[in-house]
C-alpha cells in the first residue's frame, strides 16, 4: 500500500517537472521508460558522433591545403569531443559507456545511417559539412529544450561548436560552386547524392513514427521528425540558390498557402534498407570501430595495470 | 638570405608537416575516444606549425611560393624531412614512442630557437614551445605507462624502440646547413642537442623499466632527400587533389 501511494506521489512529481518545463535531473525519480527511452536515444546520438568522424575522417589526409587540413582535423576533433559529452551525459543514467560501446560493437545500438553512405570526393566533405552538421544543427537547437537536464546542457555546448561546422563546409562548397567547371562538377554531384540521405536523418513520418509520440510527451523530443525536416528544407534552398547548385527534387517548390517549401517523395525503403546494413560503408564503418576496440585492448590492459602497480607502490611507500 | 637558411627552416616545416600527416592517421581508430582528441589536437599543432614554417621557408627563398605549393607540389626527393618522420604509424606502442623521440628532440629544439637572430623563427619557436612541452609530458606519459604496464604492452614499447633506433642518430647529423646556422647563430649545434636528448631519453627509458636499444646502423638520408619507400605513399595520398587538379584554388 504505502509503495504504491510513493509511487503515485513519485510519478505525480515528474509529470510536474515535465509539465512545468523544467529539466529532470540525474537524482530524480523517473519512470523506468523514460530512462530507457532516453538511454536509447543518447547513446545513439554519442555514436553517431564517434562513427561519424570516418566518412570526413577519410578525406583528412588527402584535404587539398594546409588550411583545409586544420579545418577539417579540428572539426573531426570536435565530433570525437561531441561523443565524450554525450557518452558522459547518458552515463548519468545508470549506463557505462562501456555497456554502451558494447552494443554498438555488437549491432544492437543505431548509430545514425547517414554516415554508412561514403565520401567519394572532396566535396562530399564540404556537402557533409553543410547539408549532415546543418540537419544536426536544427534538430539539436531543438533538443536545447529536451526535458533530461544532462542532455539538454550537453546539446547546448554542442550546438555552439555545429556552426563553425557548418560553415566550414559551406565555404567547401562556395569554393568549388565558383570555382574551376570540374571542381563546380564535383560540388553538384556531392549535392545529389547527399541530399536524399540527409533528409531521411530526421527521422520516419510523424504518422509512422510510434517513439516519436511518446518522446515527445515526455519532451525529449520537442518537435516532431516532420516540422524538424520542414524547418531544414526551408533553410536550404535558399542556400543552394546562393552557391549555384541544384537540390535534386523536380518536385521542390515554395507553397505560399503553407509558407514552406513542397518537396517530393522520400525513399523509405532506401532508408529501412540502410538502417539494417544494405548501404555501402555499414560493414566498414563497424568494422573500423571493433578493430579500435579490440587492438586497443592492451592499450587499455596496459593503463589498467600501470594505475594498479603504481598505486600500491605508492601504499608500500607510506607503509 | 641564402639557400642555407632556406633549407634549414624548410627542414623543420618538413618534420613538423610530414610527422603531422602520420599523426592524422588516428583519426576515430585510436584505442581510447580520449586519444582520438588528444591526437587530433597534437597532430593540429604540428599542421599549424608546418603551415608557419613552409610559409617562411617560401618567403625565405623568394620564388614566389606558398606553403601549399612546399607541401603539395614537391616530389619525394625534395622532401628534407627526418626518416624517422615519415615510417608508418605501426601499433600505438610504435606511434607513441616515436612521439616521445621527437618530442624531446623538438623541446630541445625550439628551448634554443626561441634566441634565435632570426627573429621570425625565435617567434614560431615561442609558440611552438609551449605546446610541445605538452606534447613531450603526454607523449613521456606513454612510455612510462606502456612500458611499465603489462608484459604484452612492454614487449610491444622495446620492440617500437628497438624498431626506430637506428633512425635517431639523423636527428643529430651536422652539414654544411647546420654548420652555416650555428655560425650565424641561427640554430643549436645539433652535438648540444643530442647530450640533451640522450639523458633524457635514457632516463626515462629506465623509468619505463624498459632498456636503451643497441645501435647497429645509423640509418640516414632523409635531409638530402633520399627516403624511405613509405614516403611516396604517404606522398601519393596527401598530394592527391594538388596533383589530379593542378593550379585550383580550395
Ligand atoms: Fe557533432
Ligand atoms: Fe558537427
Amino acid at each position: 500500500m504505502v509503495d504504491v501511494m510513493s509511487f503515485t506521489d513519485e510519478q505525480c512529481q515528474f509529470d510536474a517537472i515535465i509539465e512545468a518545463e523544467e529539466k529532470i535531473e540525474p537524482r530524480d525519480w523517473m519512470p523506468e521508460k523514460y530512462r530507457l527511452n532516453l538511454v536509447r536515444q543518447m547513446s545513439q546520438h554519442a555514436h553517431s558522433e564517434v562513427v561519424g568522424q570516418l566518412p570526413e575522417g577519410n578525406w583528412i589526409g588527402r584535404a587539398p591545403t594546409l588550411r583545409r587540413k586544420a579545418i577539417l582535423l579540428a572539426k573531426v576533433q570536435d565530433e570525437a569531443g561531441h561523443g565524450l559529452y554525450l557518452y558522459s551525459a547518458a552515463e548519468t543514467l545508470g549506463v557505462s559507456r562501456e555497456e554502451m560501446m558494447n552494443d554498438l560493437l555488437i549491432g544492437k545500438a543505431k548509430y545514425a545511417s547517414i554516415f554508412n553512405y561514403p565520401t567519394l570526393t572532396w566535396a562530399d566533405v564540404g556537402a557533409i559539412g553543410w547539408l549532415v552538421d546543418g540537419a544536426a544543427i536544427v534538430n539539436q537547437i531543438s533538443l536545447c529544450r529536451t526535458s533530461y537536464g544532462p542532455y539538454a546542457r550537453a546539446m547546448v555546448k554542442i550546438c555552439k561548436e555545429e556552426s563553425f561546422h557548418m560553415r566550414q563546409g559551406y565555404e567547401i562548397m562556395q569554393v568549388l560552386a565558383e570555382g574551376a567547371a570540374a571542381q563546380k562538377a564535383m560540388a553538384q554531384d556531392a549535392l545529389n547524392r547527399w541530399w536524399w540521405p540527409t533528409l531521411m536523418m530526421f527521422g520516419p513520418h510523424d504518422s509512422e513514427s510510434a517513439n516519436s509520440q511518446q518522446s515527445m510527451k515526455w519532451k525529449i523530443k520537442r518537435q516532431s521528425n516532420d516540422e524538424l525536416r520542414q524547418k531544414f528544407v526551408d533553410q536550404t534552398v535558399k542556400q543552394a540558390d546562393h552557391l549555384g547548385l541544384a537540390i535534386p527534387d523536380q518536385d521542390l517548390k515554395w507553397n505560399e498557402e503553407r509558407g514552406h517549401y513542397d518537396f517530393g517523395p522520400i525513399d523509405w525503403e532506401e532508408f529501412a534498407r540502410v538502417v539494417k546494413g544494405g548501404g555501402l560503408c555499414n560493414d566498414a564503418r563497424l568494422e573500423a570501430r571493433r578493430k579500435a576496440n579490440n587492438e586497443g585492448q592492451w592499450v587499455k590492459d596496459a593503463l589498467m595495470a600501470y594505475a594498479e602497480k603504481h598505486s600500491r607502490s605508492d601504499v608500500d611507500q607510506v607503509a | 638570405m641564402t639557400k642555407n637558411h632556406y633549407r634549414y627552416v624548410l627542414r623543420l616545416g618538413d618534420n613538423a608537416l610530414i610527422l603531422g600527416q602520420r599523426m592524422t592517421e588516428w583519426c576515430g581508430h585510436s584505442p581510447l575516444l580520449e586519444e582520438d582528441i588528444a591526437m587530433a589536437n597534437c597532430a593540429l599543432d604540428h599542421v599549424g606549425r608546418a603551415r608557419l614554417l613552409l610559409s617562411y621557408a617560401a618567403e625565405l627563398e623568394g620564388e614566389g611560393r606558398s606553403e601549399d605549393d612546399l607541401a603539395f607540389v614537391r616530389s619525394d626527393r625534395e622532401f628534407e624531412n627526418f626518416l624517422l618522420c615519415e615510417l608508418p604509424i605501426g601499433d600505438y606502442a610504435f606511434t607513441m614512442a616515436r612521439q616521445y623521440l621527437l618530442d624531446t628532440y623538438h623541446y630541445h629544439l625550439f628551448t634554443e630557437l626561441v634566441s634565435s637572430s632570426d627573429e621570425t623563427l625565435s617567434a614560431i619557436a615561442k609558440k611552438a614551445i609551449k605546446e610541445t612541452t605538452y606534447h613531450m609530458d603526454r607523449s613521456r606519459d606513454w612510455v612510462l605507462r606502456l612500458g611499465d604496464g603489462t608484459e604484452e604492452s612492454h614487449e610491444r614499447m622495446q620492440v617500437a624502440l628497438e624498431g626506430m633506433w637506428n633512425y635517431t642518430e639523423e636527428l643529430f647529423e651536422r652539414d654544411p646547413v647546420d654548420v652555416q646556422m650555428i655560425a650565424e647563430a641561427v640554430g643549436p649545434d645539433p652535438e648540444w642537442l643530442h647530450s640533451k636528448w640522450q639523458a633524457d631519453i635514457n632516463a626515462t627509458i629506465k623509468e619505463a623499466t624498459l632498456s636503451v636499444p643497441e645501435k647497429k646502423w645509423s640509418l640516414s638520408g632523409g635531409r638530402n632527400g633520399i627516403h624511405t619507400e613509405a614516403m611516396g605513399h604517404l606522398l601519393s595520398e596527401m598530394q592527391y587533389l594538388q596533383r589530379t587538379y593542378p593550379g585550383l584554388n580550395w
